[in-house]
C-alpha cells in the first residue's frame, strides 16, 4: 500500500506545481459558470411551470459543478497515455507492483489535486463576488456539509476508476484518443454537468440514478443542498463505492488481458 | 547453477504495412496488410552468476525483445525461460523485484521532479527498509557523483547526468541481475567512460550479473568477457571477444605517418590501402606477409618515419560479420 500512497503523494505535489494552468482554469470556470447561471435565469423567468428545483438551488448546483469540474473524468491521465504511446510503459512493467493499482493511484491524484487547487478560489468568487441572486449558497446544514464532503471523496474514487479505463483502452488502440474523446460528453451529460439531473424527464430518472455518473456530481450536490437528507448518505456512498470497485475490477481484468498482447513501441 | 536459462525462445510480431501516400492510406482502411516478423526465432543461451555479457546485433535483430522477455515485460510465443528459478512473465512481480533495468532511450525518473523524489518512490515500490535504502543511495550517489544532481528537476539534467541518475535508480533495491539496454547511447566521451567504469566495478566488486546490449563496440571491448551476437532473431555467435575476432580472417592494420609524394603499392597480402593526406593505412594478412617484411618493402619506396600496427577495430570485425551473414 505504501508504494501507491507514495505515488499518490508525489503526483499531487507535481500537479500542484502547475499554477498558471490553475489560474487559467479558475477564470474559465467562473466565466462559464456565470454564463450558465444566466441561461438558467432566462429559463426560470420565461417559464411559469413548477420546476423540479428552485432557481437558488440551481445556481448553487451550477457553481459547485464549476468548482469541481476537474473532478469529472473528462480526460485521461496524460502521463500514463504518454507512457503507453512512447513505450515507457516498459519501466512500469519492471516494477513489483500491481499496474492497475499504480495507475489508479495516479488517477486519484489527477482527479483530486488540481481540482482542490481550483475549487477554493471558484467557491470563494461564487459565494462572495457575485450579485446576490447569483451567489453560491452555503450548505443546508452541518450534516449536509459532512454528507457532501464524504460523497465528494467517494466521487473522486469513482472518477479515478473511470479515468483509469481511458488509459487502459490505450493498450488496444495506440492513438487512443477514441475512448477518451467519446466518453466525456456522456459523462458531462449523465453526471449533471450540463443540466442538473432533476431536470431530465421522469422516465429517465431510474436509469440516471442507477448509472455511475450520478455519483460524480448530482448526488453529492443534492446532499449539499439538503434535497437528499442524511438518511440517503449510506445509499449514496454504497452506489459510488460499488461502481468504483466494479470498474476497478474491470480495469484489472482488462490490464491482465492487455499485457498478454503488449507490444512495446519503439524498440 | 545457471542464473538465466533461455531455451528456444520464439516471439513473432504482426506488423501493419502500407505504402506511402493518400491512396494507399485509404486502401489501408478497407484492408490491412500484415506481415509476420519473427523477432526471436529459437534463441537459446545460459548465463552463470557474475558474468558480464555483451549482447550485440544490428538494429531490429531482436536484442531489445530478448531483454523485454527476460524482464517480464513481454510474453513469448513459445520457448522456455527461467531467471533465478522463476519464469519472468508468470511470476512477474516476484521476478522484477530481483532485477534492475535501464533502457538507454527511456527515462525511469519522473520528468518534472528532482531525482531524489523518484528515489524515495522507488524505495516504497521495492519495499526497501529506510536505513538500508539510505546506505545504498549514499553509496550510489558517491560512486556516480550525483550529489549536486539530486535536487534538480530531471528534465533540466543533461543526458549524461540523467543516465547516471537512471543507473542509480535501477540499483537502489540491490538487484543481483542488471539489464542495460544501450546505456551509453548518445552520451559524450566522459559520461561514457564514467558509465563503463561504474558498470565494471559493479560487476567485479559486487558480483552483479550484467547483460549489456549496445551498438558501441568500445563498450564491449572495455567490459565484456563474453559476447552473444544475434541477427534476425537467431543467435549467430556466443563466445569470447577473441573468438569473435577470429571468426573472420585475421587482419592487422598498419598506419604510416608522414608519407610524401605519390605511392603505388601492389604487395601480396595487403587487402586495402587508404590515404588521407600524409597518412597511409593498410589492411594486411600477417600470415601472408609478416609486418617486418611489409615495412621493409614500404621503406624501399619512401622514408618510413613513424608507424603503428594494430588489431582491426572490433567495430569493423562486427560490421564485416553483419555483412557476411547478410543481416
Amino acid at each position: 500500500m505504501r508504494a501507491y500512497a507514495a505515488l499518490l503523494r508525489l503526483r499531487c505535489l507535481l500537479l500542484l506545481q502547475y499554477r498558471v494552468a490553475a489560474f487559467a482554469g479558475i477564470c474559465t470556470q467562473v466565466f462559464f459558470g456565470l454564463v450558465r447561471v444566466m441561461i438558467f435565469d432566462g429559463f426560470f423567468r420565461s417559464s411559469s411551470l413548477a420546476q423540479p428545483m428552485s432557481f437558488a438551488h440551481t445556481v448553487t448546483y451550477i457553481w459547485l459543478g464549476q468548482a469541481l469540474l476537474g473532478m469529472l473524468p473528462w480526460n485521461g491521465d496524460r502521463e500514463v497515455q504518454d507512457l503507453i504511446r512512447t513505450g515507457n510503459v516498459s519501466y512500469e512493467l519492471c516494477r513489483p507492483v500491481n499496474l492497475n493499482g499504480l495507475w489508479l493511484s495516479r488517477c486519484v491524484a489527477l482527479r483530486s489535486a488540481p481540482t482542490a487547487l481550483r475549487a477554493v478560489p471558484v467557491i470563494l468568487t461564487a459565494s462572495l463576488l457575485m450579485p446576490p441572486e447569483y451567489r453560491l449558497a452555503p450548505p443546508a446544514s452541518a450534516a449536509a456539509a459532512l454528507a457532501w464532503a464524504l460523497t465528494t471523496a467517494g466521487a473522486v474514487l469513482l472518477a479515478a476508476a473511470i479515468t483509469n479505463l481511458y488509459s487502459i483502452a490505450l493498450l488496444w488502440t495506440i492513438s487512443g484518443e477514441g475512448i477518451a474523446r467519446l466518453v466525456p460528453p456522456f459523462v458531462a451529460l449523465l453526471g449533471g454537468m450540463l443540466i442538473p439531473l432533476s431536470f431530465f424527464p421522469d422516465w429517465m430518472q431510474p436509469l440516471l440514478r442507477w448509472l455511475p455518473f450520478s455519483g460524480l456530481m448530482d448526488v453529492p450536490f443534492r446532499l449539499y443542498l439538503g434535497q437528499l437528507g442524511p438518511g440517503d448518505l449510506a445509499g449514496a456512498l454504497a452506489h459510488q463505492l460499488g461502481w468504483a470497485f466494479g470498474l476497478a475490477l474491470l480495469g484489472q481484468w482488462l490490464i491482465s488481458r492487455g499485457l498478454k498482447r503488449v507490444v512495446v513501441q519503439g524498440g | 547453477m545457471a542464473q538465466i536459462v533461455v531455451e528456444n525462445l520464439v516471439k513473432t510480431f504482426k506488423v501493419g504495412r502500407r505504402q506511402a501516400g493518400l491512396w494507399n492510406a485509404l486502401k489501408g482502411v478497407a484492408r490491412r496488410e500484415y506481415t509476420t516478423v519473427r523477432a526471436l526465432d529459437g534463441v537459446s543461451f545460459s548465463l552463470e552468476p557474475g558474468e558480464l555479457v555483451g549482447y550485440i546485433g544490428p538494429n531490429g535483430a531482436g536484442k531489445s525483445t530478448t531483454v523485454k522477455v527476460l524482464g517480464g515485460i513481454m510474453v513469448p510465443d513459445s520457448g522456455r525461460c527461467e531467471v533465478m528459478g522463476l519464469v519472468p512473465w508468470k511470476a512477474r512481480m516476484a521476478h522484477v523485484a530481483r532485477i534492475g533495468v535501464v533502457f538507454g532511450q527511456r527515462c525511469q525518473l519522473m520528468w518534472d521532479l528532482p531525482a531524489a523524489d523518484s528515489f524515495d518512490l522507488l524505495r516504497d515500490i521495492y519495499r526497501v527498509p529506510a536505513a538500508v535504502h539510505r546506505k545504498k543511495r549514499d553509496m550510489l550517489v558517491e560512486r556516480l557523483r550525483l550529489a549536486e544532481l539530486l535536487t534538480v528537476p530531471v528534465r533540466q539534467l543533461s543526458l549524461g547526468q540523467r543516465m547516471r541518475c537512471d543507473l542509480a535508480a535501477s540499483l537502489l533495491h540491490a538487484p543481483p541481475l542488471l539489464f542495460l539496454d544501450e546505456p551509453t547511447i548518445g552520451l559524450d566521451a566522459v559520461s561514457k567512460l564514467a558509465v563503463r567504469e561504474f558498470v565494471r566495478d559493479l560487476n567485479r566488486e559486487n558480483g552483479v550479473t550484467v547483460i549489456l546490449t549496445t551498438h558501441d563496440m568500445d563498450d564491449i571491448e572495455a567490459l565484456c568477457s563474453r559476447v552473444i551476437m544475434i541477427g534476425r532473431g537467431q543467435i549467430l555467435f556466443d563466445g569470447t571477444l577473441e573468438k569473435l575476432r577470429s571468426c573472420i580472417p585475421m587482419e592487422r592494420r598498419l598506419v604510416v605517418n608522414g608519407v610524401a609524394g605519390e605511392v603505388a603499392l601492389d604487395i601480396a597480402g595487403v587487402r586495402q590501402v587508404t590515404r588521407e593526406g600524409d597518412r597511409l593505412s593498410l589492411h594486411f594478412d600477417p600470415d601472408r606477409i609478416p609486418p617486418a617484411d611489409l615495412i621493409a618493402q614500404l621503406s624501399r619506396q619512401f622514408l618510413v618515419r613513424d608507424f603503428l600496427v594494430e588489431n582491426q577495430p572490433i567495430e569493423e570485425t562486427v560490421a564485416r560479420l553483419y555483412a557476411e551473414w547478410r543481416l
